[in-house]
């Protein structure tokens, strides 16, 4: 009897999509002398359009972006980011408070590579001051700015593979940004708000057996990044998501101003560190990985390489480190000169740069961010046009933004 | 590190005891009107550039604000600097005019930067770059969401980090940093909730 039900049911169902496709053949029957028009070909496109709002609450943003989408079906024909949510002002709090004060409103901005963010800072203050970084502080910061960008490329990994359907990475990844982060515990008592770094120096030196402990973990590094790789590299389910969706050429990254792995994995061969090097960048030895494809599988790629790179400049570093001063000689109050200048290094994104206006007086007259997340983010409506809404959960992962950043 | 000073020159003068590391030279901008690149400038615009300098060795042009978007033009095509790293502004409140937008390029062929500037006046317009580099759409729209300079025949000149009806540019010096109040906790009827622009004004649109 059941049996009849269930056969029953299908027979309406059936006879409803039979129905409902004879309509449709019937509309478009109706549709087509006129859609030979060019102006009917919209109209029809018009019907089928859809408002979608993805976002903000959305997890795979990554933070609160809301993407307005103008949809046909699955495809996405339009997408207008739409952010600011978690914007606190804070360009106008740097104007407010003396320049050392404001090392710490920069971990607030990118809260996962919360290092090269106050790098940058202090880079921007020491070239208005001309402070000179002795060589340990220089050696410590590379170090702080890799196992940083480790930390984030493990955090964008896990991530952006959550996001794609693959939870087992993200275990893999967290365990050891765990143990990146006790490093950085370690080192400055904070996991993710660093403030680890000072104008001119650093704030502590290193404690005792930190580095020995870092030279073993570290050790251990490119082994584990060959178990991410097991999992991802050749696993078809992740090169169906991720080949060939958000294509963009070399040409379009610098249009877009686009910096960072995006620039890279589309083939241009551009980091800061080795274009512009700043503290001891010059004398390392190390790789710019760069693909040529530049889809999400090659951005993918690039990071990964990226991470060993990472290893080897930490590994480098360690064996250069030697007893020393910390700090540079920086005035007690900092007060430069009426000038003004733009400082920029390779955070895990892109560029991030400061532009510091001094007028004189102890605190800065105007501090602007060159955020990469922010400038990335604008070519979100390029890469997703086109592609599946599935897609633009990858999209958003590759960028790899921050929301913190972006809105600042 | 603590930040115990004060705004007056209060701590300089216990400290007057040990400047004796004074080798150190002076720190000041240079003239720049003769670099290359200002003059590739002045060669193609005539009567543009009003004055250049470069400290630590970055390069400043300051060009008149209806040429802008022809600076910008030609140093893209003519000098290489084809990568837009940014676009700001500066609040200069007490001078005129009030405002100087900032524009960063980079060329990766000479791996520099090149700092190019033009004074606005309160109400004045700048000709948009967001035409010839897709980069500063962004730059520009938030450039005008915190210090109001609206950049002419830019493709979408909305607000884009405060909401579309935010009263108030933010990163004005007037503007007071414990922000304004948007009305929305007062008049909830009236406001809606996350102060945007009240029920009757045409500028209210649900979707941005």
């Amino acid at each position: 009897m059941s049996d009849d039900k269930i056969s029953q049911a299908e027979k309406d169902e059936a006879a409803y999509f039979a129905e409902r496709a004879k309509a449709q053949a019937s509309a478009a029957a109706a549709q087509s002398p006129s859609a030979s028009g060019t102006q009917d070909a919209h109209t029809l496109f018009d019907v089928q359009e859809m408002e979608l709002n993805f976002g903000p609450q959305h997890p795979s943003t990554h933070g609160v972006l809301r993407v307005v989408l103008k949809v046909d079906g699955e495809k996405i024909l339009e997408a207008k980011p739409d952010m600011g949510f978690l914007h606190r002002g804070t360009e106008k709090l740097f104007e407010t408070e003396t320049y050392p004060m404001g090392i710490p409103h920069t971990d607030r901005m990118d809260y996962v590579a919360a290092a090269t963010s106050n790098h940058a800072f202090c880079i921007a203050v020491e070239t208005l001051l001309q402070v000179e970084v002795p060589r340990r502080a220089q050696l410590i910061r590379v170090i702080l700015d890799e196992l940083q960008r480790l930390s984030s490329h493990l955090v964008w990994l896990g991530t952006s593979g959550i996001d794609l359907g693959a939870v087992t990475p993200f275990w893999y990844a967290f365990r050891e940004r765990e143990q990146i982060l006790d490093f950085f515990e370690e080192y400055c008592g904070a996991r993710l708000t660093l403030n680890c770094m000072r104008i001119g120096g650093l704030p502590f030196d290193l404690t005792p057996g930190w580095t020995e402990r870092l030279a073993e973990f570290i050790a251990d590094v490119p082994a584990r990044i060959d178990d991410y790789e097991q999992l991802l590299t050749d696993n078809r389910i992740w090169k169906k998501r991720t080949v060939g969706v958000g294509v963009i050429s070399a040409e379009e990254c610098v249009e877009w101003g686009l910096t960072g792995p995006i620039l890279r994995a589309s083939g241009v061969e551009w980091d800061l560190r080795r274009a512009r090097p700043y503290e001891c960048y010059d004398e390392l030895d190390f790789v710019v990985p760069t693909r040529q494809g530049g889809d999400t599988y090659d951005r993918y790629i690039v990071r990964v390489q990226e991470m060993r790179q990472s290893v080897r400049i930490v590994q480098q570093c360690l064996a250069k480190l030697e007893p020393g001063e910390i700090r540079g000689k920086v005035p007690r109050v900092i007060k430069p000169v009426a000038e003004e200048v733009y400082a920029s290094i390779e955070s895990p994104k892109g560029e991030i740069g400061f532009y510091c206006v001094s007028n004189g007086t102890n605190k800065p007259y105007r501090m602007h961010v060159r955020p990469p997340s922010f400038i990335n983010l604008q070519a979100l409506p390029r890469l997703a046009k086109g592609h599946l809404v599935s897609d633009l959960v990858a999209l958003i992962g590759t960028i790899d933004i921050v929301l913190g950043e972006v809105d600042r | 590190m603590a930040g115990e000073e004060k705004p007056p020159a209060g701590g300089t003068a216990e400290k007057v005891e040990k400047p004796k590391e004074a080798p150190k030279p002076k720190l000041e901008a240079v003239d720049a009107s003769e670099h290359p690149w200002v003059r590739s400038i002045r060669a193609a615009l005539p009567d543009t550039v009003q004055s250049a300098k470069q400290f630590v060795g970055q390069v400043t042009v300051v060009v008149k604000r209806e040429q802008i978007a022809r600076v910008a033009r030609h140093l893209k095509d003519a000098e290489d600097f084809k990568y837009c790293v940014d676009v700001t502004a500066v609040d200069w409140r007490d001078r005129q005019p009030r405002f100087d937008v900032v524009y960063h390029f980079y060329s990766f062929s000479k791996n520099d930067r090149i700092r190019v500037k033009c004074g606005v006046g309160e109400g004045e317009e700048v000709p948009t770059i967001a035409t010839v580099f897709l980069a500063a759409n962004w730059c520009e729209r938030e450039t005008y969401d915190m210090f109001g300079i609206r950049f002419s025949g830019h493709p979408d000149m909305r607000r884009i980090l405060t909401w579309e009806g935010f009263h108030g540019y933010p990163l004005r010096k007037d503007f007071p940093l414990e922000g304004i109040d948007t009305g929305a906790a007062v008049y909830p009827e009236e406001w809606p909730d996350g102060g945007g622009p009240p029920k009757d004004d045409p500028n209210r649109k649900v979707v941005s």
